[in-house]
């Protein structure tokens, strides 16, 4: 079965996001990323979990997007930044990142392990605010969210075309030295 | 001599030994062990589906699924329910997938437990079930309303956008924590001196 059969076979792909949807679970609820507290604690700058677990799945996720983008099995697909799509709906997420104390992936993973303001508040709330969105869609799209465009789309362009294994290796330095700020400082 | 920062990161904590049997029951593993897992799976993802894992779609979908049951032509007329399908699709799966995997994740580990309020919450604002699912509610509201609006979130754009050096991906993650960052400090005050606090 070659790659392009897995990938336009619907029932197989559906079937899929379930088995990605079961992993990605248990390793956020493993990973601590399910607890309240946890994410509260991040935004709070005091319990650096939720930073440790996001820059270890860039890492090593980035390296193994750009192997498979060597290989010519993917191709990026990002979107056209700008600060009214997001930064702007970056900070309403913030808000209510802040008020529920878990995100669309979390809040469903602690409905997992039991929460039930993660069911009656937060998931009831992502389909209503999600759906909310859907009304506003024709404004938002072709108002505010074109304003204030980036000239770039990827870091590579960002840094005048260069190889983006350079980007990733640079990246990667950033990332393994945040790593090694917070170990030495204990958080 | 002190030990190298990086010496014991892999091991879970509590004194666990990290053997693949004390992992599968462990409540709880080493974040870089569970990021570093999330990072292959998220590859895996790309390869098998060539699709960034994100969550926001789903309920997305969820909405205009009920929206088809209720008001139809209203709801297939809807501009953005013609460019999202609300389909039970790979997209969809994901949020249920993630309800069970951490439901046998709490399960083999013996933490599953019904939690009314979080404790984190009554240690401030009291036990009242209105006032924390109401704001829990508010909160997913604007949850699901800005990551449709900056088009993904912890996950999609946080995580698969990143990956991909995406600076959308970058500007919407610069977002979602400086807004959480800020309403976190006005909701539950400066923590004392407890984390980067001791330094500054």
């Amino acid at each position: 079965m070659n790659l392009d059969a897995i990938r336009t076979n619907r029932p197989l792909q559906t079937g899929l996001g379930f088995a990605f949807g079961i992993l990605f679970g248990f390793l956020l609820e493993r990973g601590g990323a399910t607890e309240h507290a946890v994410i509260w604690g991040q935004l709070l700058l005091y319990d650096f979990t939720v930073l440790k677990i996001m820059l270890s799945a860039v890492l090593v996720g980035m390296i193994g997007f750009q192997v498979l983008r060597s290989l010519g099995l993917v191709a990026p697909r990002v979107a056209d930044p700008s600060l009214g799509a997001h930064l702007v709906g970056g900070l309403i997420f913030g808000v209510g990142f802040a008020l529920l104390g878990l995100c669309p992936g979390t809040v469903a993973g602690a409905v997992g392990r039991g929460s039930a303001d993660a069911l009656v508040g937060g998931a009831v709330g992502l389909v209503i605010g999600t759906g909310l969105f859907a009304r506003v869609y024709p404004r938002v799209s072709r108002g505010i969210a074109r304003s204030g465009p980036l000239p770039w789309r990827t870091v590579p362009e960002l840094l005048g075309g260069i190889n983006p294994w350079f980007a990733v290796g640079g990246m990667a330095v950033v990332i393994l030295g945040v790593f090694w700020v917070l170990e030495t400082l204990g958080l | 001599m002190a030990p190298l920062p990086f010496e014991d990161i892999f091991k879970p904590p509590g004194g666990l030994d990290g053997s693949m049997l004390e992992l599968l029951f462990a409540a709880r593993w080493s974040p870089y062990l569970a990021g570093a897992g999330i990072g292959l799976l998220v590859t895996l993802a790309f390869l098998l589906s060539n699709r960034p894992i994100g969550c926001s779609t789903a309920y997305l979908k969820a909405r205009g699924m009920l929206g088809m049951l209720v008001a139809r032509e209203r709801t297939a007329a809807t501009e953005y329910y013609r460019l999202i399908a609300p389909t039970v699709d790979w997209q969809f799966m994901i949020v249920p997938g993630i309800v069970v995997g951490a439901f046998l994740a709490a399960w083999l580990s013996g933490t599953f437990t019904l939690e009314l309020v979080p404790p984190f919450w009554s240690a401030r604002f009291g036990d009242s079930l209105l006032l924390r699912w109401g704001t829990a509610l508010a909160g997913g509201v604007l949850l699901g309303f800005g990551a449709r609006w900056a088009g993904g979130c912890t996950s999609g754009h946080g995580i698969s956008g990143n990956i991909q050096l995406s600076l959308a991906s970058m500007l919407a993650a610069a977002g979602f924590f400086i807004g959480g960052i800020l309403v976190s400090l006005a909701l539950f005050g400066v923590p004392g001196d407890e984390g980067l606090w001791g330094f500054v």
